[in-house]
């Protein structure tokens, strides 16, 4: 019964949205070592509390957002475009849509 | 017991007669009856047969915790069991029936159970049947087997309809500022105080009419009309025969509206049911509290009911349920329904457990010239099918002892009160244990949410209506507005204080008390499990089956819990409560489920060529949410005969199949190539424009993800085909990477499989076809179109189209792609071409059998656990790059020798047929998960047998001479097969290159 105020179209059930995974993942370089990607792809953690989560507005603009949400009570705390550059001219706007 | 209908007062309309049928008897009541109540004036008392022991039940309460009087309405198709008849409206033509007995309720066969009810105590049935080493007469699961259908019978629970139901039921969803669930006292003084501080307020009411406690009370007492008109005229949306079944994240509310259940001819307009997803800014439950039971010898009979039910079926139904009755309380509630039963014209004795009593409370037993006697209880009760009398115990110290035995027709019992707390507990707050009140209240909640009235241990309906106006208060505050002044009232209310009373026994004397009454659950089955060594209350529950009812626990679970914690010589609280989950009260599956049903249970995906295809002598199935041909069957031809005559002609001459539904992405951009090269295993840097590539991708964990070709355009667009199943992954997949992963990529991706449909023409003669159908034939030559060349130009009548000579069937073959809107005309001009070429249109079933024998991997090999090694394409994959897997797809695991590898299967006698889905073993250990599997068959029209693809651990370099078995227990048995090289027919491409 989640809900996400996606930063381009405005809140909307969850139902809308795909979940991807742990955004607080740096994936490595393609040509690191096995030893890096198992690392990033394998060793997660089940964090109790606030973890940062992409997911993406499947059904609705197709983009990627990074979610910030506590998992014991399911607030979100803050949401933003995953790609840094549309997040910063997102943030320049004077107009961004959320109508949460 | 007998019950009448009183001539004047109640909420029924004596003017409108209503028959229903009873255990096939016409009765009647009157509009705005329950069943129950129908029923209670008609003088019927045994209304049900229990779970295990088929003991005669009836009316124990008024309302939705009800566990006796469980029927089945309805028939034919229309069929609903365990609907509780206290819930039910009475309308004409009603057909109801007693459950669990044979041949009636009021003569069962099955209650000779009863004599063998020690057999049938807690844990009888894990005892005996849960797998278990072997037991006394039989073992475990497989005696479970065996009996269950005998067992089923005997403990019934009604049986449902095994026809579709033939109702429609709706998903909505709703908005508001406040939600108040329940409009008793506190959920109206809520209501509208929060509607007239402007806010949009929603009101629900699972009962047809609105009142609450109120409806339990005699009407001259308040003024509930003038109420509910002050609360619609503040705007107030009510929504009346709702319950609020669940309560979830973010303030969301379900609601289960029954539109139509209560009408005698539901119009066909009207969906039986409807399931809200309310999202409400703030909440106030006022779900009010229930009456609790008392365990004592027999408190199952008919003629026992809840001292509150009793002034429920007088004040609002107008039926007084008995004559000479008994009252047993061990607090101050069951005072005035007294007095109201002395006033209809009852005799009425008071058993009050608690020793001393104020004397306003004894006043008004005195008023109701009620026969009062303290520290007393009931012992046991008397009457086969229906109370006739009442062994009484005294209080002695501490304990219990018989004092006397009076007649009675109904025995009214009053435990304490359970306030509703289940609502919050399903957002995960636990009740806390007030030992004052003896009853859990609500605990503390960060939500914007609010309890008030008795479902916060409010007794008093005066400070039950401040509650209410508090609770407003505080979301009208918590939604801006301005802070309140009220302050809620302290839980309690009552003159003296409640004694806990749980169970009442003597010493040797054996009584059967249930707990539980659904589920036949007794006191001496909750002292079982304790000594059986359950300690755990979530453990009792499940060993005892307490409060897995219908009823959920509302009837027993704080009596379980007391004896529980008598017997572990602990106090309540510091054995637990059991978690409340959703739904409340039962909801229906069509309710869920909603238009969600039939043809609208999932999307369906049509090509553009669907009529075309069904025109032209389709049979069509699913693949995933498409519908695709299937094969294009002959007159007389089966679906064998079909798919093989297309496969050999497509081999002979041309054929034609729709393929719109693989997925397709524009990729486009200066960095297109970089991603292409990024991607995909193998290497894409240098495709010439004009070129197009097979290309296998990989999931960052090494294992195959999706195979497809990608075509270069231009200098920087490219046309990516992906596998039917995996359209949707892999632009999902791409879109992460670029909007996660590889931001400084100049590359934009937009799914077009909808903007392009297409058309395979594959075989010999598929030159030719295309030729007849573009508008330069010297563009399609081989010089100009050669093997995996790719073409932009224009079909017969300027439309353009994109062409690639690539092949699935092995044969010379092309994929066309053109605008959607187009492909229709299109095909007519190929189809007509084809024709006259003997050619043939082909479907999944052909395109199968062909790619079978080129060995070509689809969805049924790449299931998610195969690596490009295992699939036979390793050789592909690059080594001079990185790309998505490169680093653990070297993983020591996925680079063992061992790993089932894809492998082709012929069966030893080439007569012989196999099935997909088959074991590969050695003939020596045909058992456990064999040596591989079996993912495709087909009969081979190229080899004139059947032939298989699978993976073998080892592949075919281990087991090209060695003997396998292809098992196949539960269908076919085992067939002797040989494994060969997966590339079954024309392994060296002559025929797709030349
Ligand atoms: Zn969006």
């Amino acid at each position: 019964m989640l809900r996400i105020p996606c930063p381009f179209c405005g809140t909307r059930d969850h139902s809308e949205f795909s979940y991807g995974g742990d955004a607080s993942v740096e994936y490595p370089a393609l040509e690191a070592p096995a030893e890096a990607w198992l690392e990033a792809v394998f060793q997660r953690d089940n964090i109790d509390g606030v973890q940062l989560e992409t997911w993406q507005h499947l059904h609705g603009c197709r983009m990627w957002i990074v979610v910030e949400r506590d998992t014991r009570s399911h607030e979100i705390h803050s949401v933003r475009p995953a790609h840094e550059g549309l997040a910063s001219a997102l943030a320049q706007s004077a107009d961004p849509v959320n109508e949460s | 017991m007998t019950a009448t209908r009183l001539a004047k007062g109640g909420y029924i309309d004596r003017d409108q007669l209503l028959n229903f049928t009873w255990d096939g008897r016409t009765l009647h009541g009157h509009a705005g009856d329950s069943l129950a109540s129908a029923l209670l004036a008609s003088n019927q008392q045994v209304l049900g047969r229990s779970f295990k022991y088929h003991r005669p039940r009836g009316l124990m309460s008024a309302g939705v915790e009800e566990s006796g009087a469980l029927v089945t309405i309805g028939r034919g198709d229309r069929r609903d069991a365990n609907v509780r008849a206290t819930t039910q409206e009475l309308y004409a033509g009603l057909v109801a029936q007693g459950q669990n007995a044979w041949p009636s309720v009021r003569f069962d066969a099955g209650s000779i159970s009863n004599l063998f009810g020690r057999f049938l105590a807690a844990g009888f049935y894990y005892k005996t049947f849960m797998g278990l080493p072997p037991f006394e007469w039989g073992s475990g699961t497989g005696m479970w087997m065996r009996y269950e259908k005998i067992i089923r019978k005997a403990a019934g629970m009604g049986e449902a309809s095994r026809s579709p139901d033939p109702d429609h039921y709706e998903h909505a969803h709703g908005y508001c500022d406040v939600l108040v669930v329940g409009s008793g006292p506190a959920g109206r003084g809520a209501a509208l105080t929060a509607a007239k501080a402007g806010l949009d307020v929603i009101l629900v009411e699972q009962e047809a009419i609105l009142g609450g406690d109120t409806l339990a009370q005699p009407q001259a007492a308040d003024n509930l009309a003038d109420q509910i008109k002050a609360l619609k005229g503040a705007g107030v949306r009510i929504m009346a025969r709702t319950t609020a079944f669940g309560l979830y994240d973010g303030g969301v509310a379900g609601l289960l509206e029954r539109v139509t259940d209560h009408l005698a001819e539901p119009p066909m307009w009207m969906p039986r049911q409807r399931c809200w997803t309310l999202r409400a800014r703030y909440t106030v439950l006022a779900t009010g509290a229930l009456e609790r039971h008392v365990a004592f010898g027999n408190n199952d009979r008919p003629g026992i009911m809840t001292a509150n039910a009793a002034r429920i079926y007088l004040n609002r139904f107008a039926v007084r349920a008995g004559e000479n009755i008994v009252i047993a309380t061990n607090n101050d509630s069951a005072y005035a329904g007294a007095f109201e039963l002395a006033q209809a014209g009852a005799s009425v004795q008071i058993l009050d457990a608690r020793k001393s009593i104020p004397d306003a409370i004894r006043a008004q037993a005195a008023d109701a010239h009620a026969v009062l006697r303290t520290g007393a209880a009931p012992l046991m009760a008397h009457g086969a099918k229906g109370i006739t009398a009442l062994d009484i115990a005294g209080q002695h110290a501490a304990n219990w002892r018989e004092a006397g035995k009076t007649d009675c027709d109904l025995l009214l019992v009053s435990g304490g009160w359970s306030p509703v707390v289940n609502l919050l507990s399903h957002r995960g707050v636990k009740p806390v244990w007030d030992a004052d009140l003896a009853c859990f209240v609500p605990g503390q909640t960060n939500e914007p949410l609010s309890m008030a009235g008795s479902a916060a241990g409010i007794w008093n309906d005066n400070a039950c209506l401040l509650s209410g106006q508090a609770a407003a208060e505080r979301a009208v505050a918590h939604l801006g507005g301005a802070q309140g002044s009220s302050a809620a009232p302290a839980p309690g209310g009552w003159q003296g204080a409640i004694t806990p009373l749980y169970e009442v026994k003597v010493p040797g004397r054996q009584l059967k008390s249930f707990v539980d009454p659904q589920h036949d659950v007794t006191t001496e089955d909750i002292r079982l499990a304790h000594r059986e060594g359950y300690v755990s209350v979530e453990h009792l529950k499940r060993y005892t089956t307490l409060g897995m009812a219908t009823d959920q626990g509302k009837m027993g679970n704080i009596i379980g819990l007391a004896l529980m914690a008598e017997a572990l010589g602990k106090e309540i609280p510091q054995v637990g409560t059991t978690t409340f989950r959703p739904p409340y009260t039962p909801v229906s599956l069509g309710a869920l489920k909603g238009r969600n049903v039939g043809n609208h249970f999932r999307a369906l995906r049509r090509t553009p060529l669907h009529e075309w295809n069904l025109e032209h002598g389709g049979t069509m199935t699913m693949a995933g949410l498409w519908h695709r041909p299937w094969y294009f069957a002959h007159s007389g031809e089966t679906i064998g005969d079909a798919y093989v005559r297309e496969a050999q002609t497509v081999r002979r001459t041309v054929g034609l199949c729709d393929v719109t539904s693989l997925g397709k992405i524009a990729i486009q951009g200066p960095d297109s190539t970089e991603l292409l090269n990024r991607i995909y295993s193998n290497p894409f840097a240098k495709l010439p424009i004009g070129k197009a590539r097979y290309g296998i991708m990989l999931r960052d964990d090494g294992f195959v993800m999706d195979d497809g070709t990608t075509w270069h355009l231009r200098e920087s667009e490219y046309f990516m085909t992906t596998t039917t199943a995996h359209a949707g992954k892999v632009m999902a997949f791409l879109e992460e990477l670029l909007q996660t992963r590889w931001t400084d990529l100049r590359v934009h991706v937009t799914s077009v499989s909808e903007q392009w449909a297409g058309v395979a023409v594959a075989g010999p003669k598929s030159r030719q076809v295309l030729e007849s159908c573009v508008e330069n034939p010297a563009a399609v030559s081989d010089t100009n179109l050669p093997f995996m060349g790719v073409l932009e130009t224009t079909l017969k009548g300027k439309v353009p189209c994109r062409i690639a000579r690539i092949s699935f069937s092995g044969e010379r073959a092309f994929e066309v792609y053109l605008p959607s809107d187009f492909c229709p005309d299109i095909m007519d001009a190929l189809w007509e071409s084809a024709r006259s070429m003997n050619g043939c249109l082909y479907g999944l079933e052909a395109l199968g059998a062909l790619r079978i024998e080129k060995g070509h991997v689809t969805g049924a090999e790449l299931d998610g656990r195969v690596t490009i090694e295992d699939a036979g394409l390793g050789r592909m994959a690059s080594d001079k790059k990185p790309y998505i897997g490169s680093a653990l797809r070297k993983r020591p695991d996925m680079a063992r020798d061992n790993r089932p590898r894809l492998v082709g299967i012929f069966p030893r006698d080439r007569r012989e047929i196999f099935n997909a889905g088959s074991l590969l073993c050695a003939p020596d250990h045909i058992e456990g998960y064999g040596e591989g599997w079996i993912t495709a068959v087909t009969h081979s029209p190229a080899l004139g047998h059947w032939i298989g693809l699978g993976f073998i651990s080892g592949g075919h370099s281990q087991w090209h001479d060695k003997a396998v078995v292809c098992a196949d227990p539960i269908r076919k048995g085992n067939t002797a097969v040989e494994i060969v090289s997966p590339h079954m027919f024309d392994p060296d491409g002559e025929r797709m290159y030349g």
